[in-house]
């Protein structure tokens, strides 16, 4: 008994196991554009996919300054009303003007050392792993961006009942940031 | 009877070869095999490229296959469908992938 159980483990375990219901499809929904916020829902759509999970992403509001061409790779971390950055810290310190730019720099820098991709390049690898990136109609009207503003790979501008279509199925779960 | 390998080397519970020494090209065929893959000269190189990172101890990635030269990122997708650097990784013999990205 005890052979034929060692040799059974060596199955592969490709969706896990049959009763459980794994994740097949998600569905981000990033609304902020906050560097940290948006690396969340960069690092869970790409891990999605990395799993053979299928991956949708959604921005919207502040979270489209992701997907610009202007500003994709120069987002900012919030130094101001963000008690868990540098705990201790004075606010009117933090707020002095160059200090939000310069930690963010140094937030970047050590992304970098971990060997994080920078925004745009993260959208790529999230592209042609077969994510899919779309933009918020509401909110690019309000920002008035069009679609030659956004980064190649965002593939539409689409209303909020076309972002609940992305999430059909069974197995889909929406992740909202 | 995909469920037993043909070649019984010795594997983690998920699969994951325990000695990566011990590996052969017939039993990443037959894992592979497992996944619905049939293994090409593209599939090779891959298996070769990651086999020699290992080797080298480098940390492995999707970014650092994507860099390696060998494959885009789509078409390690397309060689590997449904979670490549996993797979990729179990076929080639090596440890399971610790990578966040």
């Amino acid at each position: 008994m005890e052979a034929v159980a060692e040799i059974t483990k060596t199955k592969p375990v490709v969706n896990g196991v049959k009763d459980k219901k794994p994740v097949k499809k998600v569905l981000i929904i990033c609304s902020k554009g906050k560097l940290e916020d948006v690396y969340a829902a960069l690092v869970m759509a790409n891990g999605a996919l990395m799993e053979g999970i299928d991956a949708k992403m959604f921005f919207t509001f502040f979270g489209l300054e992701a997907i610009t061409k202007k500003h994709a790779d120069h987002l900012h971390t919030a130094t101001v009303g963000n008690p868990a950055f540098m705990p201790g810290l004075p606010t009117v310190v933090a707020g002095l003007p160059g200090f939000e730019a310069f930690a963010s720099y140094m937030m970047t820098r050590e992304m970098d050392k971990l060997e994080i991709p920078h925004v745009t390049e993260f959208i790529q690898m999230i592209d042609a792993a077969g994510g899919e990136i779309f933009a918020c109609k509401l909110a690019a009207d309000m920002f008035h961006l069009k679609k030659e503003d956004f980064l190649n790979e965002v593939k539409d501008i689409i209303t909020v009942g076309d972002m609940y279509a992305l999430a059909e199925g069974d197995g889909t779960q929406i992740i909202f940031i | 009877m995909e469920t037993i390998n043909a070649i019984p080397l010795a594997t983690n519970a998920e699969g994951y070869l325990k000695n990566y020494n011990e590996w052969t090209k017939e039993w990443a065929e037959e894992v592979a095999a497992q996944y619905g893959i049939t293994l090409t000269e593209k599939h090779w190189d891959v298996l070769q490229w990651l086999r020699q990172k290992q080797a080298e101890d480098v940390k492995l990635n999707i970014r650092k296959v994507g860099n390696s030269g060998i494959v885009d990122i789509k078409q390690f997708y397309e060689l590997f469908p449904g979670g490549p650097l996993k797979i990729s990784s179990k076929i080639a013999g090596i440890p399971k992938p610790v990578s966040c990205i």
